[in-house]
């Protein structure tokens, strides 16, 4: 028996460099980290960060520049095959083979670890049990849905039992039900064969489910402790404030102008605002807002991480500070119009003469499958309404049928007033489309995109050259002017498809999982652009994994197998879901998962 | 709507020409291609290699022999002395034909009588034996009319063959324009069927298709790029042919070129069918295979299409190449006005309309 | 023997395996493209010109030029159309509507034995030069055939001093089809060794496959062996299949052994296999790694082996890049075993090549297949 008090993994100043596209990248460097056998260890931190490139270090399949690192007391250098023999690693996207079943996938998997054939049995069963696939042992894996994908990845990664574990983002692109599922398999690992597991994330309500948390910012940690620990530091800086008089999402931009806030987030219908550290909020912080109740909260692991990283980052993270949209003749309607409207938003129903996407029991075969089965909703204007539901759940169909990508089965929708099937031409002059993965021409630069898509939505002449002008100062984007599209930093690509969406002065926008595999300060910036759109009477229409981006939402649907499940606002959603009867507050999360479990309970009933 | 399609038609060229792999790979591929392909495409022999198996030690034989010697289509290897080694020597390919004069020939030949010259060929590439003999048959001839005016005796005269259009007969000017019908072809398909699979991919598509673009426009936008490219890439072809391979270009510009452009019509709509079929890359890239590999092989390119059978015959009138390249050679060695070219023409131009609307018709039908 | 190394190639192979079977376009390279090509290369691909349009004028209808004209309509090689003045074969020549014009004029019946101003002419369109030269041989060999004739009946004989006396071997009759099929035969070998892959280790890559492999105790070797196994598999059974096809369907006759024909076709898969497997790992992506293959493989074995266009014949530089294309070893080799018999020479020489070959593209793709990420 190997000395279990061992640290599992031991890395001390290491340092990798790579040479992409000519140029030295430093992906790591002094980078120091002491993993704990026995328990669950978060690595958390923004994209680039370095997570995967730590996790390919300690898997051996890199090897590094500077330093030293030690996995289970092993060199990972000198003996790769000795550490891949006692760990398992499940890379970011765990290639599974999809044309194989589930059953070959593991069969494969522990021929290629050697697991003899006498002990496969029990194990398979083991594994099977616990993650609830014994039903879809014949199944091919690429017919899975994304969270059983996962679990089956993880499966194949646990064929025969490693010592430590290493999983590189295993949730994302996971629906909450598919992740809870995800950790429960991690826990019982740890409980029960004692394996030690190292873990990134970029959900940062994981990162308290960890016995400890390391925060990792360009190639080098800046803090290792409990998650207790680095909330424990955030005690007094975090408030939720409402007021009556002005709405949730005014009431946070004009939070955010603040210089003492850190950060404010919309939360039922109260904003969460984080201070600065050192200053003490109170009323007289925020003049003409009189009515303005203000209470402390409890701190969250999220806060941390935000404050630690938005000092870091503070100047490339700068928000642009007042985007107009200047909307023109093509939204006519003024920001105030929109705001009256904006109070009706705390009801659950929208007044349905104004609602600008109607959707009317709208179906899609292919062939005899029915992914999406008699939905119907009315969205207002200048609402922001989510899209919500497992993967598979018939979200993206829905949603490529509103903006006309894919024809209707039966049933019919509207947008802005115009069919999308007879006038689509028209129809998709009001709208503006971003897809869930960057899709815009990666070789052409920032400038020649825009000009692309700005003639492509039919602007010309002087309003196109403003338009052109518009899109680069509100997004920051000068300064990449001539930098092709593919080269630019995540969040930066992020925006210029926003821009892209916006550019022709939508009276729709319609985005894809705009935020998934973006870390939780862009996906914080890309939110306050969305607000600020929303705002000016544009109307949102998004599908999100994110369940705390579920909240921002002004109302939402939640779908599973095709079918509504529910409707409404957020708080009605946690009312009523949450489960919770009303003691603690339920979480988003926590509705989510109790609208699907009673809908499995009435499905298995009938 | 003009600048809507302006604008598409801009994006496709900076999309394939700004990258520097991108612009490589269609500039210098096609450029290599025709010098590799133009100067190893030919059936012309020359350094035949040629043993000689002498039996015989009078004038004649040694006289025959000299006039071999002398000729630059043959490659004497090896002086045989006995048959012994002949099958050998064939067997591995150190010659690929064995002359043989028996003992008797000069005393026979003096004498009036005939006497036999044997000639052993490997028939192992029957079209380059057939080649190799009417060479020698014709050097033998030549030898026999000569010997027989010294004695004032006399053969019927042999046929004197005129060659119209191509006097030399060089394979050459065969092949060279045949290659631009070939790179032709291959550059615009490649070009347009890998683009919208490459769009579908990327994810782009999506975003093209919430514009307010209509798919007709789309389909403009795409054509036009893939007709572009194939233009310049066959006129630097065609400038090549003529000021480096010298093929002499009897016809004027202006019958060839409406022709091209139908002809990379025809192969655009094929493009953009494949493209309409495929949702990758790889789909679209396979199906340009399979329309290239039996489009070249049934085309005439290599081999005449009247040497096939009649049904493959009739399957020939769907390719395009077919009859663009009986328009390029035509027009190239002949100098062949338009008017007798419509025949040509319009099969092609029924091709391009058929291609065109059924690639419009999927692409919709794909949609909606 | 590593330990536990059977368990790991026997689990992909097995992998590979199952991912061919559930994947039809596999099975449609390895299986239905040596039917189809070998059906359109064998069929469509013939150099022997058979019913070439000829026009044979006849300025004054008479004995001897009805009699010769009929000779030509006796003749596989033409499709003769009689008429009455060369200026309508002329007209019908640059309309491409014949390709040659025999000319009688109007003093043949009394002429044709003339020695110095011939009554006939005859005019070929040279723009197929190839074809030219064999319309030009065989309307020659037409002219004196029927010249012997002609003497006989009057009871001379024409009688040359040397007469050629030909002998053709292995290919009597010179069927191009004899010796274009093994050409094909080498083409479509080319085609099914490369694309089946070609996208195989690039698809790893893309589909993100290839690092949890690696992370497992599997060699390099074992990964390439998995690889190599199925897939020649596959490739020998697309080479039946077009062998079965040469000799059933186009009577090649098969003259060598079976077993070294057997042999160097193994052989040469292991280098075209090897060629896809380099091209996929130097490149790492299915599109790029397609796309060379294409450029690579198809249009060289088309052009440069040697199935078409005699290598012999070619400019010494082209020659020295033939050298580069496994399939003119390969092109040789079939040829030889088909045509000939067994020659050692040449079985050796070029397996020798061949094996060089296989061995450096294996060696490229072990080397390139790191058990690394960077």
């Amino acid at each position: 028996m190997h000395k279990r008090h061992e640290q599992v993994i031991v890395a001390k100043s290491l340092g990798k460099r790579f040479t992409r596209a000519h140029e030295d990248v430093r992906a790591l460097a002094g980078f120091n980290l002491s993993v704990a056998p026995g328990q669950v260890t978060g690595l958390i931190g923004p994209d680039g960060a370095g997570k995967t490139t730590f996790m390919r270090l300690c898997a051996g399949l890199l090897t590094p520049t500077s330093g030293e690192l030690q996995v289970l007391g092993l060199d990972t250098v000198q003996q790769t095959l000795e550490v891949q023999g006692l760990i398992g690693y499940m890379p970011q996207r765990f290639g599974l083979y999809e044309d194989l079943s589930v059953r070959e996938n593991m069969d494969l998997f522990a021929n290629l670890h050697g697991v003899p054939p006498a002990e496969r049995p029990a194990r398979y069963q083991r594994l099977m049990e616990m993650s609830g696939m014994e039903p879809f042992g014949k199944r091919l894996a690429g017919k899975l849905s994304g969270g059983m994908k996962q679990k089956l990845g993880l499966m194949c990664t646990l064929v025969r039992s490693p010592r430590l574990l290493l999983l590189d983002e295993p949730t994302v692109g996971v629906d909450p039900v598919s992740r809870r599922e995800l950790w429960q398999i991690v826990y019982r690992l740890v409980e029960e064969d004692g394996v030690s597991v190292l873990l990134s994330t970029a959900y940062l309500d994981e990162a308290e489910r960890c016995a400890e948390v390391a925060l990792i910012h360009r190639g080098a940690i800046l803090g290792q402790a409990g998650p207790a620990h680095f909330r424990s530091q955030m005690q007094g800086r975090t408030w939720l404030l409402r007021s009556r008089a002005m709405s949730r999402r005014r009431l946070q931009m004009q939070l955010l102008k603040v210089p003492e806030v850190l950060d404010a987030l919309g939360q039922g219908p109260a904003v969460r605002v984080v201070g600065r550290e050192g200053i003490s909020l109170d009323q007289q912080q925020f003049p003409g807002l009189e009515d303005l109740v203000m209470e402390p909260t409890a701190p969250r692991f999220e806060d941390f991480f935000l404050a630690a990283l938005r000092d870091k980052a503070e100047h490339d993270a700068a928000v642009p500070a007042a985007m107009s949209l200047e909307m023109g003749q093509a939204a006519p309607r003024p920001a105030t119009a929109a705001t009256s409207k904006q109070t009706q938003f705390s009801d659950s129903s929208t007044d349905a003469d104004s609602a600008i996407i109607r959707a009317d029991k709208l179906v899609r075969r292919f062939g005899s499958f029915v992914a999406v089965d008699q939905v119907s909703f009315q969205v207002g204007r200048g609402e922001i309404f989510g899209l919500l539901g497992a993967n598979g759940a018939g979200k993206t169909t829905t949603f490529r049928m509103l903006c006309g990508l894919l024809p209707i089965s039966s049933g019919s929708c509207t947008v802005a007033g115009v069919n999308l099937r007879s006038a689509a031409s028209a129809a998709r002059a009001k709208i503006g489309y971003m897809a869930q993965k960057f899709s815009l021409y990666g070789n052409l630069s920032v400038m020649h995109n825009l000009r692309f898509f700005s003639s492509a939505y039919g602007l010309s002449g002087k309003r196109r050259s403003e338009r052109i002008q518009w899109a680069l100062n509100s997004f920051a984007l000068s300064p990449f002017a001539h930098v092709s599209s593919q080269m630019l930093p995540l969040g930066y690509k992020q925006r210029l498809a926003l821009a892209v969406a916006l550019m022709h002065g939508p009276e729709v926008l319609f985005l894809d999982e705009p935020t998934s595999g973006v870390d939780p300060l862009a996906r914080r910036e890309f939110w306050q652009q969305i607000n600020q759109v929303a705002e000016q009477g544009v109307t949102v229409l998004i599908t999100t994994h994110f369940m705390e981006e579920a909240e921002y939402c002004d109302r939402l649907v939640i779908m599973a197998e095709g079918r509504v499940l529910a409707e409404g606002t957020p708080e009605f959603m946690k009312k009523e879901y949450g489960g919770k009867d009303g003691a603690a507050e339920a979480s988003m999360e926590d509705a989510f998962i109790g609208l699907i479990k009673m809908h499995q309970e009435t499905e298995a009933q009938a | 709507m003009i600048a809507r399609i302006y604008a598409l038609i801009l994006k496709e060229f900076l999309a394939l020409f700004l990258d520097k792999s991108s612009r490589m790979a269609i500039i210098v591929p096609p450029i290599i291609q025709l010098f590799v392909f133009g100067y190893a495409a030919t059936f012309d022999l020359n350094k035949v290699r040629l043993a000689i198996l002498n039996e015989d030690s009078g004038a004649v034989s040694r006289e025959l022999i000299s006039r071999f010697q002398g000729n630059p289509t043959f490659d004497i290897v090896a002086h045989l002395q006995s048959e012994h080694g002949i099958a050998a020597m064939i067997d591995h390919e150190k010659t690929l034909m064995v002359l043989r004069i028996d003992n008797a020939c000069s005393r026979q030949a003096v004498r009036g009588e005939s006497c036999s010259v044997q000639v052993l060929i490997d028939g192992r590439n029957s079209n380059t034996a057939m080649l190799a003999l009417n060479y020698v048959r014709a050097i033998v001839t030549d030898f026999n009319e000569e010997l027989m005016a010294r004695q004032n005796l006399g053969l019927p005269a042999r046929l004197a063959v005129r060659a119209w259009f191509n006097p030399n007969l060089e394979s050459r000017w065969f092949i060279v324009p045949g290659i631009i019908a070939l790179l032709g072809m291959i550059v615009t398909l490649v070009v347009t069927a890998l683009s919208v699979a490459r769009e579908r991919e990327d994810g782009t598509f999506d975003q093209l298709l919430v514009t307010p673009m209509r798919p007709w426009e789309v389909m403009v936008g795409k054509s036009l790029p893939g007709l572009l490219v194939g233009l310049f890439e066959v006129s630097l072809i065609i400038a090549l042919t003529v000021y480096w391979f010298k093929i002499p270009l009897h016809g004027s510009l202006l019958t060839l070129y409406p022709a091209l452009v139908i002809y990379l019509l025809s192969v655009i709509g094929v493009g953009l069918m494949i493209s309409s079929f495929s949702t990758t890359l790889q789909q679209a890239l396979l199906g340009s295979i399979l329309f290239i590999v039996p489009a070249v092989t049934l085309s005439g390119f290599t081999t005449p299409i009247a040497n096939m059978p009649l049904w493959m015959q009739h399957l020939t009138i769907i390719n395009p190449m077919r009859y663009f390249l009986i328009v390029v050679r035509r027009v190239f060695l002949e100098g062949t006005e338009i008017r007798f070219l419509v025949h040509e023409i319009w099969p092609m131009a029924v091709i391009a309309v058929c291609t065109l609307s059924l690639a419009t018709w999927l692409f919709r039908h794909r949609l909606h | 023997m590593k330990p536990g190394r059977m368990m790991r190639l026997g689990g992909l192979v097995r992998k590979e395996w199952l991912q061919v079977i559930r994947d039809p376009s596999s099975l449609a390279i390895a299986l239905v493209l040596p039917l189809v090509l070998l059906f359109i290369f064998g069929y469509g691909v013939s150099l022997d010109a058979k019913n070439v349009p000829l026009a044979i004028v006849i300025e004054k209808s008479g004995d001897k030029s009805n009699a010769f004209a009929a000779s030509f309509f006796n003749s596989p090689y033409f499709q003769p159309r009689l008429m009455s003045s060369i200026q309508e074969a002329e007209e019908l020549m640059k309309r491409a509507q014949v390709q040659g014009i025999v000319w009688l004029r109007d003093n043949f019946d009394a002429d044709y034995l003339s020695r110095s101003s011939p009554p006939i002419g005859v005019i070929v369109n040279g723009v197929d030069a190839n074809t030219a030269r064999l319309v030009d041989g065989y309307i020659q060999g037409i002219w004196f055939g029927w010249l012997e004739r002609q003497l006989e009946v009057r009871g001379e004989s024409l009688k040359p001093p040397l007469q050629l006396e030909q002998r053709i071997w292995y290919n009597p009759e010179v069927r191009s089809t004899d010796y274009l099929v093994p050409g094909v035969v080498a083409v479509v070998m080319t085609l099914i060794g490369s694309l089946l892959t070609a996208l195989v280790i690039a698809r790893e890559w893309e589909r993100g496959t290839m690092e949890t492999l690696l992370v497992t105790r599997i060699s390099v070797f074992e990964l390439l062996a998995g690889k190599l196994i199925p897939y020649f598999v596959l490739g020998m059974a697309g080479f039946f299949i077009s062998l079965a096809m040469s000799y059933f369907l186009f009577a090649v006759p098969i003259r060598g052994s079976l077993i070294l024909l057997l042999a160097v076709s193994a052989l040469f898969l292991l280098v075209a296999l090897g060629m896809g497997l380099a091209i996929s790992t130097v490149f790492r992506s299915q599109f790029v790694a397609a796309l060379v293959s294409l450029v690579v493989t198809f249009l060289p074995a088309f052009l440069l082996s040697g199935f078409i266009f005699d290598i012999r014949s070619m400019p010494l530089i082209i020659q020295a890049i033939t050298r580069l294309i496994a399939a003119r070893y390969y092109v040789s080799m079939l040829q030889t075993l088909f045509l000939v018999g067994n020659v050692g020479s040449i079985l050796l020489i070029n397996s020798l090549y061949l094996l060089a070959m296989a061995l450096f593209f294996l060696g490229l793709t072990y080397l390139k297949t790191g058990k690394q990420l960077d």
